[in-house]
């Protein structure tokens, strides 16, 4: 058996990688296990920091070009110009920064702000895990925000109860709309990416319809808005002066439930196998079919909680038009910069809160568009996602990690 | 070896074939659409109502040409033919017919549909088909990037972020520089956008469905952003004027037809032209069947000498010039201003098309033309004023696409390597 | 005129694969490159052909050095190779598989492709190869295949030609045939580079064999001079024991039974075609056949993964047909699949998530829906100890196991349990001698503990090594059926779809 040790030969058809030595991969994979948090933290940030960093400096160039009344005084006075540019690129970042960490009424809008990131984020998290690309977090945010919202105003019953029947309803609500998807896809192969994606625009109207339907719009109403929800039924803030509410903690909880889940039942491994290995999973005597449900509900479920966040953890706490924003297309970005982990998540999505606390400042009081923030978490996923672009800019050596799991393979269509 | 027994003969028949299974579900849609007609589009409809087609535009050469049927007798008709399909089809003897039967069978049921929504009433029938196929352009245009890209087997969900800002690019430089050196800029930029899903796709390998995600949140969040902080300030940024028509002699007077085909801007004109091109190119040239090799078997290219990056270097940016193509012509034809978000979705229902056309120029055309017709169906039905909400007419457009890419046509085979980076050493 | 390799070194991340390997062909000779699987052979061709970059040494044609950077390169050199996996394009037609990269064209690039279909049927009648231009690559047998590849080199005019395991694929008349043609080409003046794992076959066609084993070039031997006992050993570096030592089969009670089974491929042909087959407690039954013949089929519809369209299985007389992978797997059926990165294993996946992803719902691997890591690391282990599973811990993911290891683990996790029934379908595929010699009797064992196997290969060397009882599969019927003794040429001769008991009825 003296052989037996000897390496493959690296095979003939690309895909996996051959030949690496398995040490590295076995301790951070070890570590992994243990911790349940990523691999070996020091160096796991590295490229996550790095990104951030570079989408940072890209942003600045950015405001610099697009600095309409300052470009035309570059003619005239360069030095002025410049001093012009420095002190708006200076500015918008002070804003960004003292809007989400300056104060500790930032702080409450950042973690405030990373409610809803953080239930979504991990809901294209699990749909990554079991390989799967839930895009339409945002229609599954409606649908499951519009089942709280009708539990919300409908019923009058003590706090304690009423509060997790809404998310109860944004549960049902926002799984039903994503199994759906899971369903098209199990039964017809059809690809999520676009079923989702079209669930997000019928999502889109069906909400305006109901908004302006007798079942939920406000009286005296014309435009698209509902009744307010009951006062049992809103989340509740944790501290009085500030508008960090409970939505915070059930999306700790929820991070806590999709590790459990994910790492340490039957279903999170199924999930698991299947996103790794669709083949390899029925193999093993997994329902796939089954599995592209489930995953698609329990991603859905989490885009459901997010919804509710949107209506009744928010003032008014009315149903509005588009009331699920861009949080369901952050969460990719989210999903991404977390690795699908759901510390990594929820880090991600403190970042994101900080944006978007932070970016509201800016926008108020250096009047950069918000819209800036899109772009910035663009960079940073062009970046998390092609690692070797971090390296090459930075000729730093950082571990590989893949915990992310989506691969794409044409369209099973 | 054991003899065949009789018992297990029988028990042979009992399980269907996926084809036969298919014909069924098919047959059991057509028997239920036929009861749909026959209750909503026949008994619903008032006895004597009659359905005005009409079939030349107002100011056209041969003028007020029209068709006129009875509404009822229509929907009664219609729901015979369609039961008789659904029988047919559910005997599962003529299972090459399938196809065929739910395409004339869903035709038939959509024209049963406007003759009840025109009943009592008047229907620009050739306007729709019109604006058909005006709304096909953008689709098709979509599709055709996805086909450039998919052929060399790099998927581009970056369509939609492509269309969204050439649009944006077109617009600004058209409203400054005049419009064909903004349809340039348009091209430019979506060749751009093409290049940075080649270089993600190609040489970092990155998963090619998370790429063009992340281009479509960059292209909304760069184009809003824009929108906001530049064009807000500068309306006169806005505002590019747009391509006219321009009619084809003759060609551009016979009825239906020449408003339907030839009387639209180039855009139109140059959409139908790159079709062919694009099917002759990819089955009749070299450089065809080296793309398509690229698709199908990276590796059988490359041991015969073909540069497998180059090819879809050059096929994915080539893309990126017809994407780019089609955002001019949201903005400097169909429209003339930019909105933030304005393309809602067309890339991804490119997408749709493409499959449904199976990866063909000629099926993403007619694929093309099919959601071009939803989208006319949607805004003619709007304006006739049906009991149907509004919300529920804008959905159709992407129910459509649902139901396409679940496989009303049955499964294509997309090329072999689709989405599959190369690697090489 | 020479080809040669001088000094060859290559270095993977971690592995050494290529060690400082020479190697040389003349015009109008046959050298055989012999090694077991993983020796480097493969890699050294794909350097040849420009696919890999040496980390040393140089590839020499008529005393120049060259460089090659691609398959291009190496295509002018005269140097032209049959893959081992073919790289035709399946959905293309034999002309424009064998133009591809260097088309006949007329004005703007459009294909010529009369002159296409011309440059097929001249080669094709000069050497006797009988391939129409115009059929579709994918609908032809892979003898015909083999054929369109040897086109495509001849036509960008070959001087040498490379052939990767070229007999891996065919049946025993088709080999023959194969000489036939190779010889033609050696008569015609051309170079040969046959890369073998077959013993035989190199002391048939060779007029010179080399032989690698762990990277390094290690002997260079007349075939004149040596027999197949010695090659073996030097190309695994000790005596090696070619037959599987097993006694005399008992068979019990019909355990496995499959009446009228018809199941369709992926297109939606009949690939098995009302095939009735019978497997007895304590027998090992082996299915030869050429692949694609409904072997992949038949084994995915008897483990569940694959509906069937008609007909019975039944185990141990309780139907099964059409029952789920798991319901069939709870009846104690062992499934070693055709491809283990696939579907038998998950590569990203550790070696404990593997080991008990057949177990993992049931206790003492989980309760309720909640896992027990302790346990499945203790099984893990447990099972790395006894079936000898090389690797440095349980916690390191498959994929970064050698494959004879990666196979051990399915192995260890099918039989570790009273099966019933063993289904293994290309047991020991691009595997090393020492993990074949050891599934092989680990497979006896099992028949010898009373379990009914059911061996499927498209090497009819491990057929014949095993089997009690070998059933011939051709076009998805079994056509013949032999004892354990029977000649290869009969059983080839079955392969090709002639029967036998045909002539008789």
């Amino acid at each position: 058996m003296s052989d037996a040790e000897m390496p493959q030969e690296p095979p003939a058809e690309p895909g996996i990688p051959e030949g690496e030595p398995p040490e590295d991969r076995a301790s951070s994979e070890m570590y992994r296990r243990v911790t349940g948090i990523g691999t070996s933290a020091g160096r796991a940030m590295v490229v996550p920091a790095l990104a951030v960093l570079t989408a940072l400096i890209i942003g600045a160039f950015i405001i610099a070009v697009t600095d309409v009344d300052t470009l035309s005084v570059w003619g005239d006075d360069p030095a002025e110009a410049f001093r012009l540019t420095v002190s708006g690129i200076f500015d918008a970042y002070r804003a960004l920064l003292v809007g989400s960490v300056g104060s500790l009424d930032a702080i409450s809008e950042t973690l405030f702000a990373a409610a809803p990131m953080i239930l979504a984020g991990l809901a294209v998290a699990v749909g990554f895990q079991a390989g799967l690309f839930n895009i339409g977090v945002n229609g599954q945010m409606h649908i499951g925000g519009m089942a709280a919202l009708w539990v919300g105003f409908t019923f009058a019953i003590p706090a304690v109860f009423h509060v997790p029947l809404v998310i109860a309803a944004a549960i049902a609500g926002g799984a039903l709309w994503a199994a759906l998807a899971g369903f098209l896809k199990a039964r017809t192969g059809a690809h999520e990416v676009i079923t989702t994606i079209m669930l997000n625009f019928i999502a889109l109207f069906l909400v305006d319809y109901l908004l302006k339907s007798s079942l939920f719009q406000a009286p005296g109403r014309n435009d698209p808005i509902s009744q307010p929800a009951n006062p049992t039924s809103v989340f509740v803030t944790l501290f009085s002066d500030y508008r960090l509410n409970i939505g915070f903690i059930v999306a700790l909880l929820a991070v806590a439930f999709v590790w459990w889940l994910m790492y340490r039942t039957t279903i999170g491994f199924e999930f698991r196998a299947v996103g790794y290995s669709p083949s390899g999973g029925r193999y093993a005597g997994m329902s796939v079919a089954w599995v592209y449900v489930s995953v698609m509900a329990v991603s859905g479920a989490l885009a459901g909680i997010a919804g509710a966040n949107q209506v009744v953890g928010l003032e008014p706490y009315r149903g509005i038009s588009n009331f699920a924003g861009n949080v369901g297309f952050d969460a990719i970005a989210l999903a991404l910069l977390g690795r699908s982990h759901p510390v990594g998540v929820l880090f991600a999505g403190l970042l994101f809160g900080g944006l978007r606390a932070g970016g509201r400042e800016m926008q108020g009081a250096a009047g950069i568009p918000i819209d800036l923030v899109l772009v910035l978490q663009a960079l940073i996923i062009v970046m998390i996602a092609a690692p070797e672009l971090v390296r090459a800019i930075y000729r730093v050596k950082t571990p590989d990690q893949e915990i992310t799991t989506v691969t794409s393979t044409g369209w099973g269509a | 070896m054991t003899a065949v027994s009789d018992a297990s003969e029988q028990l042979t028949s009992t399980r269907a074939t996926p084809a036969e299974k298919r014909a069924t579900a098919v047959g059991i849609v057509l028997v239920l659409l036929a009861a749909f007609t026959f209750w909503a589009f026949g008994l619903d409809v008032d006895s004597g109502f009659e359905s005005q087609f009409n079939l030349s535009l107002p100011g056209a050469r041969y003028e007020n040409l029209s068709w006129v049927v009875d509404s009822r007798a229509v929907g009664f008709i219609v729901a015979l033919v369609l039961a008789f399909l659904g029988g047919f089809i559910l005997r599962r003897s003529h299972l090459k017919w399938t196809n065929l039967s739910l395409s004339v069978g869903l035709a038939l049921f959509v024209f049963s549909f406007l003759t009840w929504a025109a009943a009592d009433g008047a229907f620009s029938f050739v306007g729709m088909l019109t604006s058909t196929v005006v709304l096909s352009v953008p689709v098709t245009l979509g599709a055709l990037t996805g086909l450039m890209c998919e052929r060399v087997a790099v998927i581009n969900i970056a369509i939609e972020g492509q269309l969204l800002t050439s649009a944006f690019v077109g617009t600004i430089v058209g409203s400054a520089a005049g419009i064909w050196v903004g349809l340039f800029a348009a091209m430019l930029t979506g060749a751009l956008l093409g290049a940075v899903l080649a270089v993600l796709a190609i040489k970092y390998r990155m998963d090619q469905i998370i790429a063009g995600v992340v281009i479509n949140i960059f292209a909304l969040g760069l184009t809003s952003f824009l929108a906001r902080r530049v064009l807000a300030q500068s309306q006169e940024l806005n505002s590019p004027g747009r391509f006219g028509s321009v009619k084809i002699p003759f060609l551009g007077d016979i009825p239906v037809i020449g408003p339907m085909f030839f009387d639209h801007n180039m855009f139109v004109y140059i959409t139908f032209i790159l079709v062919i091109a694009l099917h002759f190119g990819l089955f009749y040239t070299r450089w065809g069947l080296r793309s398509r090799s690229v698709g199908e078997h990276p590796k059988a290219a490359d041991t015969v000498g073909i540069n497998v990056y180059r090819t879809r270097y050059r096929n994915v940016i080539l893309g990126g010039v017809i994407a780019g193509f089609g955002g001019g012509f949201l903005t400097l034809a169909q429209v003339s201003r930019f909105e933030e978000n304005l393309t809602a979705g067309i890339g991804f229902i490119g997408l749709a098309a493409l499959i449904f056309g199976r990866w063909r120029p000629l099926g993403v055309l007619a694929a093309g033309l099919v959601f071009g017709f939803a989208r006319a169906l949607q805004q003619k039905l709007g304006i006739l004023g049906t009991p149907i909400p509004s919300e529920f007419l804008s959905m159709t457009p992407y129910i459509v696409t649902i139901i396409v890419v679940a496989g009303v046509v049955g499964r294509a085979r997309p090329p072999a390597a689709d989405g599959q980076p190369y690697i090489k050493d | 005129m020479t080809l040669e390799l001088r000094g060859i070194t290559k270095q993977f991340p971690g592995v050494l694969a290529n060690d400082d390997v020479n190697l040389s062909a003349s015009e109008g000779e046959i050298v055989a490159l012999l090694g077991e699987n993983g020796a480097g052979k493969t890699t050294l061709m794909n350097i040849l052909y420009g696919l890999y970059t040496p980390t040393a040494g140089e590839v020499i044609v008529d005393g120049k050095a060259l460089v090659l950077e691609s398959p291009a390169d190496a295509i002018d050199a005269g140097i032209g190779m049959v893959h081992q996996h073919f790289m035709l394009v399946p959905v293309f037609t034999v002309a424009e598989n064998v133009v591809l990269g260097d088309e006949p064209t007329k004005r703007m690039g459009w294909l010529d492709s009369r002159r296409a279909k011309k440059t097929v049927t001249d080669i094709s009648g000069r050497y006797g190869l009988d391939v129409d231009p115009d059929a579709i690559v994918e609908d032809l047998p892979v003898g015909f295949q083999q054929r369109v590849e040897i086109i495509k080199v001849l036509a960008r005019e070959a001087r040498f030609l490379v052939f990767d395991e070229p007999t891996s694929v065919l049946t025993p008349p088709e080999v023959e045939r194969f000489f036939e043609i190779v010889n033609g080409l050696k008569a015609d003046g051309k170079g040969i580079i046959f890369i073998s794992h077959k013993l035989g076959e190199a002391l048939e066609i060779a007029d010179r064999i080399v032989i690698m084993r762990r990277g390094k070039t290690v002997a260079e031997v007349n075939p004149r001079d040596v027999d197949e006992p010695k090659l073996a050993e030097l190309m695994v570096g000790r005596p090696v024991d070619l037959v599987v030592n097993r006694t005399e089969s008992d068979p019990g009670d019909v355990v496995l039974s499959v009446n009228d089974l018809t199941v369709l491929d992926d297109r939606g042909r009949n690939a098995v075609d009302r095939l009735s087959i019978e497997v007895r407690a304590g027998e090992i039954v082996g299915i030869a056949g050429v692949q694609g013949n409904g072997q992949t089929e038949l084994v995915e519809s008897l483990t569940g993964m694959r509906p069937s369209l008609g007909g019975v299985v039944r185990l141990k007389g309780l139907d099964v047909t059409s029952k789920s992978p798991r319901a069939i797997h709870n009846l104690d059926v062992a499934h070693v699949p055709e491809d283990r990165q696939k579907s038998g294993l998950v590569l990203q996946f550790t070696v404990t998530e593997n080991i008990v992803l057949d177990s993992y719902h049931q206790a003492p691997i989980s309760r309720g829906v909640r896992m027990d890591w302790g346990q499945a690391t203790d099984r893990a282990l447990r099972l790395v100890e006894e079936y000898d599973v090389r690797t440095p811990s349980t916690e390191v993911k498959v994929s970064t196991l050698s494959g004879g290891n990666q196979q051990k683990v399915i192995v260890a996790r099918e039989f570790d349990r009273d099966v019933t029934l063993v289904i293994a379908s290309q047991p020991t595929r691009g595997i090393d001698v020492g993990s074949i010699e050891y599934i092989h009797s680990r497979i006896v064992e099992e028949r010898d503990a009373g379990a009914a196997v059911l061996i499927v290969s498209s090497e009819l060397d491990e057929i014949m090594a095993l089997s009690d009882r070998i059933l011939v599969m051709y076009e998805g019927r079994v056509v013949a059926e032999f004892d354990g003794s029977a000649s290869t040429t009969d059983i080839g001769l079955a392969m090709l779809g002639s029967r036998p008991d045909e002539e008789a009825s």
